[in-house]
């Protein structure tokens, strides 16, 4: 295997960045997927993760997944949050015995040495209360910044996995800013600053975060949304029954999408947070059981023929 | 002799379970080992954020064959008990075992003959069996795996007497097995690939040549030192924190403790603010200057030692602190732009627990409480506290959770209230009653002794146990989720230190009754679905007392006070004033420690020993002998005597008692004794004539009554 940090100099800027990460996957042996093209909360709820971190079939993948948290909009004015950016995502199952060394490679890859900086494993559990999903692992700090997030999966959709899957995520903007030294995302080099036209992550984005925290705050139709949600519900019952998981699921992605954007309109109250979170991990949990069904097919024909 | 060495590597270990596991490994290895008839002279467990590392001393090489003998039952003895012998013995059938006369009878035996041999074979399974015992307080599968560790164990170092000992983890499925080896690793950053070690004078040497010092108390020290000689050199003083000690010291192999600086902008945002977001987002050491105030230094330590120094280690620990503290300068800005008063409406929409209302009706309560407690206090201890100022305290006292410091450290709750009452220009011991109202925290934190804080207090910890006590959520077992035994712990420090006089049982009651008017105005409004219409529990008040009394009686025995005579004076039942119950231990305890009160006990035991036995023979006596004895209707000068003195004494024995001088209450009754002995050196109690019997009981039911109005003598040993 050819060594993947000298493929590509350091990177210089934030498509760099996820440039340097996909082909350094990629070196490892890694599928290089596209986004999910619907609105989600984090790079866990892709397929890619949440199914197939199920099931007895191994899996190598990493993309970037553009996230959606309504409620950490902040109109453009908060250097440090947004309520749309980037994940990289790398997921490996099972787990190889020498995922934390392959980790650290890719942090060589991105222009992280070692010998200058202090790299430490802090613990960090993670848990998923919308997918019924939790692992351990840790957070990872380069100079006491956290650079990314390390999970075994134990559990996804309330179901013990098969094999483990260890995740690794990075926040793209948060781990760039680190890497090009700017105190604010809107300051990132979204492209290289020699390119004929060089464009930061504001040019690009500070409109979207203005009018789309406008949107979420104050303009988005709260009947529309309660109407999408049950909709949603009703939708991915009804898919569920024809045993169509992947259908399924996208609807409990949009009732999940939905929630957020309620929850950020401010028009769900303490007590019905909770339950709104519970609806979602039931359609979560039943997508993750049907999906499971179609991927044991050995064990069901088994089970047919006794 | 020889030496066993057991070393686990794994991916990093939480710095919180580091310890602990440690311990467990010594533990259960040494179980073992002395359950497999092995015996060792010493044991030592170590733990780094990547390994758990044990050594045992003094094995012997080899273990001689034994031959035990169990004796079984009876021959012909039901099949339950053989059964449970022929389990017990290992053995699978009685044709195993062999019979023999013991004289007493024919009995089954079983001989066990265990097998010695070479150490070394014992020991796999012992370890095997330690590692299959260990439990994390969480812990995981990895791979295709399913064995569970903290996280995944990637190598295995067992040695004994310097060989590697046969074994192997499987860690199941795919996976390839661990085995039993001599192969370690050193740091993961300073120390490249494998190396070999024979023992474990070897082993630590060799990693400390690899940067690893595998002793955490090693690691401390270097810690502690390291930043000490930083913080003497520029002329600041760190400031101790034996928690975050331990912490860091289970995130690092190689402490390199370096010294940064916060930036200057950020001085005049409280040091507690400081010091909590340094501390819990980044594991800083806060220091101090000379006057004791915060500098503007900070000790990180790094596990690692960089090739410039560590100088952009400390610059990218600089940046990340100036983001979190722009976070918190701007929750200070923000937060001292709204009066605390104008958080009250928010208060009223958060949810303090779904049976008992939300945050504002308990500031409510907390306020009309601490009223009452102000009132009720009969030793005039707050004849001075103006009315206004408590309501004030009381109702602003929960307000700082609504500001959005307190949202994003939950630890600087009261501290942030008492900094934004100053900014707001309340009077001052209301704002230090916003800070002291949690208070006391934990044994040793100081209990408040400004009136409106202690009141305020007081209410707030009261406040939760007849709450949760009055829902049936009071603490079981080791399941204290709202920390009732800490409020109840809080409760006594309070009253006992301040000396605060209070009936408590009238208080109690009437808090079950603000909280059922609370809880029917709420009924009526339909504000909260699924809350009890009864109100608490009826026995909420008793239920309360009897668990303060329980944990005074815990803390009196914890201070080293006599059990016997804690018990004596709760079981006098319905006491309710803390101060009260507690000269009355004293008082006992010293008299009990004098002659005269060790001849009384004793008189009190002929006494009451005489009673009980007739109590015994005959139920209905009791009755009979309720009531004062009649001194003309007895017969001898002895008794005579005897029941003089006591009606003599009654008057100033019970205005003693009525004074709560519990002492001279004692000293009165220590005259009884001579004349309880004299009584019993002459006079038969148990005589034909049956109206004097019962006369004589009556006088020694007598001196029990008295007696144990102070406390039950009966429950004291002599």
């Amino acid at each position: 295997m050819s060594n993947p940090s000298a493929a590509r100099a350091k990177p210089t800027c934030f498509q760099e960045l996820i440039l340097t990460l996909q082909d350094y996957w990629a070196h490892q042996g890694c599928l290089i997927l596209q986004p999910y093209d619907m609105e989600m909360g984090a790079g866990t709820f892709h397929t890619a993760t949440t199914l197939r971190a199920l099931g007895p079939k191994p899996w190598y993948a990493a993309y970037v997944q553009p996230c959606r948290r309504p409620s950490d909009g902040r109109y453009g004015e908060n250097p440090m949050r947004l309520q749309h950016y980037y994940q990289f995502q790398a997921i490996l199952k099972p787990s190889p015995p020498d995922i934390l060394e392959r980790y650290l490679g890719s942090l060589d890859a991105i222009g992280i040495d070692t010998s200058l900086h202090d790299i430490r494993f802090v613990e960090d559990d993670w848990e998923s209360p919308t997918l019924g999903a939790w692992g351990l692992g840790w957070e990872v700090w380069c100079d006491g910044s956290e650079i990314s997030q390390f999970t075994y999966f134990q559990q996804v959709g309330g179901i013990e996995v098969d094999l483990v899957a260890g995740e690794i995520t990075y926040g793209l903007e948060r781990l760039a800013m680190y890497l090009f030294d700017k105190k604010s995302i809107y300051e990132l080099p979204f492209n290289s600053p020699d390119s004929d036209v060089p464009l930061t992550y504001g040019d690009v984005f500070l409109q979207n975060e203005q009018e789309q925290s406008a949107y979420n705050f104050q303009h988005a139709d709260a009947e529309m949304l309660f109407r999408h949600f049950a909709d949603a519900e009703k939708e991915c019952a009804r898919m569920l029954e024809r045993k169509l998981p992947l259908p399924a699921y996208e609807q409990c992605i949009k009732a999940s999408h939905a929630f957020n954007l309620l929850d950020a309109r401010g028009v769900i109250s303490v007590t019905e947070r909770q339950s709104y979170i519970l609806r979602v991990r039931d359609l979560a949990k039943a997508c993750c059981e049907a999906w499971l069904v179609t991927q044991k097919p050995a064990l069901s024909a088994a089970e047919g023929a006794a | 002799m020889a030496e066993l060495l057991l070393e686990l590597l794994s991916e990093e270990i939480p710095a919180r379970m580091q310890a602990r596991a440690a311990d467990d490994l010594k533990r259960l290895v040494c179980d073992g080992l002395k359950a497999a008839g092995l015996s060792f002279t010493d044991a030592r467990a170590f733990a780094t954020p990547r390994r758990l590392a044990l050594v045992v001393d003094g094995l012997p090489v080899a273990r001689a064959d034994v031959s035990e003998e169990k004796r079984g039952p009876r021959v012909g003895a039901p099949d339950q008990a053989v059964e449970g012998f022929l389990k017990g013995a290992g053995l699978a059938s009685l044709d195993q075992a062999e019979k023999r006369d013991t004289g007493k009878g024919e009995f089954w035996f079983a001989v066990i003959n265990k097998k010695g041999g070479p150490t070394a074979d014992a020991l796999p399974g012992v370890i095997d069996a330690a590692m299959k015992a260990l439990s994390w307080p969480k812990s995981m599968k990895w791979g295709s795996g399913t064995m569970t560790w903290v996280r995944p164990l990637q190598s295995i170092v067992a040695l004994f007497d310097g060989k590697v000992l046969p074994g192997e983890i499987a860690p199941g499925g795919k996976m390839a097995p661990i085995p039993f080896g001599d192969q370690t690793r050193g740091h993961r950053f300073l120390s490249k690939g494998e190396f070999k070690v024979t023992g474990f004078a070897d082993y630590a040497a060799k990693l400390r040549v690899a940067h690893v010092m595998v002793d955490p108390a090693e690691r401390k020290k270097v810690i502690l030192e390291g930043a000490q000689k930083l913080c003497g050199e520029a002329q600041v003083t760190l400031k101790p924190d034996d928690g975050l000690l331990d912490e860091v010291a289970g995130l690092v192999e190689w402490p390199v403790p370096l010294l940064g600086t916060i930036d200057p902008q950020f001085m005049d945002v409280p040091a507690e603010v400081l010091i909590v977001s340094m501390k819990t987002h980044q594991r800083y050491f806060a220091t101090t200057k000379g006057d004791g105030m915060l500098a503007n230094r900070f000790v990180v330590v790094a596990n690692t030692i960089a090739r410039d120094g560590g100088r952009t280690i400390v610059d990218g620990n600089e940046r990340v602190l100036r983001a979190r503290l722009s976070d918190a300068k701007f929750f200070w800005d923000q937060d001292r732009k709204e009066p605390l008063t104008s958080r009250l409406p928010a208060l009223a929409k958060m949810s303090f627990h779904a049976a008992l209302g939300t945050q504002y009706e308990r500031v409510e309560r907390l306020s009309s409480l601490a009223m009452a407690l102000c009132e009720r206090e009969h030793s005039k201890a707050f004849i001075q506290v103006d009315g206004s100022d408590l309501t004030k305290a009381a109702l602003l006292c929960k307000a700082d959770l609504m500001t959005g410091m307190v949202g994003e450290f939950p630890e600087l709750q009261g501290v942030m209230g008492e900094y934004y009452a100053r900014h707001d220009g309340l009077p001052s011991n209301v704002a230090r009653a916003i800070r002291e109202h949690y208070s006391p925290i934990g044994p040793s934190d100081v209990t408040p002794s400004n009136s409106i804080s202690v009141l305020v207090a007081l209410a707030d910890k009261l406040d939760s146990l007849v709450g949760f006590f009055g829902i049936g959520e009071g603490p079981t077992g080791s399941r204290d989720p709202f920390a009732l035994r800490r409020a109840a712990l809080g409760v006594i420090r309070i009253i006992v230190e301040n000396r605060l006089r209070f009936a408590l049982l009238p208080i109690l009651r009437h808090h079950v009754e603000t909280f059922n008017e609370q809880g029917s105005v709420r009924f009526q409004a339909g504000a909260v679905a699924g809350r009890p219409l009864s109100g608490l529990r009826e026995t909420t008040q008793h239920d309360v007392l009897i668990f303060l009394a329980d944990r005074f009686k815990v803390q009196m025995r914890e201070r080293g006070e006599r059990h016997d005579i804690v018990d004596a004076i709760f079981s006098s039942g319905e006491e309710d004033d803390l101060v009260r119950l507690r000269a009355r231990v004293e008082a006992l305890q010293s008299f009990l420690g004098t002659e005269a009160g060790k001849n009384l006990l004793t008189a009190y035991g002929r006494a009451v020993n005489i009673v009980r036995a007739e109590e015994k023979k005959d139920k209905t006596l009791a009755g009979k002998i309720a009531g004062a004895p009649s001194v003309g209707a007895l017969d001898q000068n002895e008794e005579k005597i005897l029941a003089t003195m006591l009606l003599e004494l009654q008057e100033h024995f019970n205005e003693a008692l009525k004074r709560d001088d519990f002492g001279d209450a004692m000293s009165e009754l220590s005259g009884l004794h001579g004349p309880i002995d004299a009584f019993f050196d002459k006079v038969i109690v148990n005589t034909d004539d049956e109206a004097l019997r019962l006369n004589r009981l009556k006088l020694l039911n007598q001196i029990r009554l008295t007696m144990n109005s102070v406390a039950d003598f009966s429950k004291i040993e002599g």
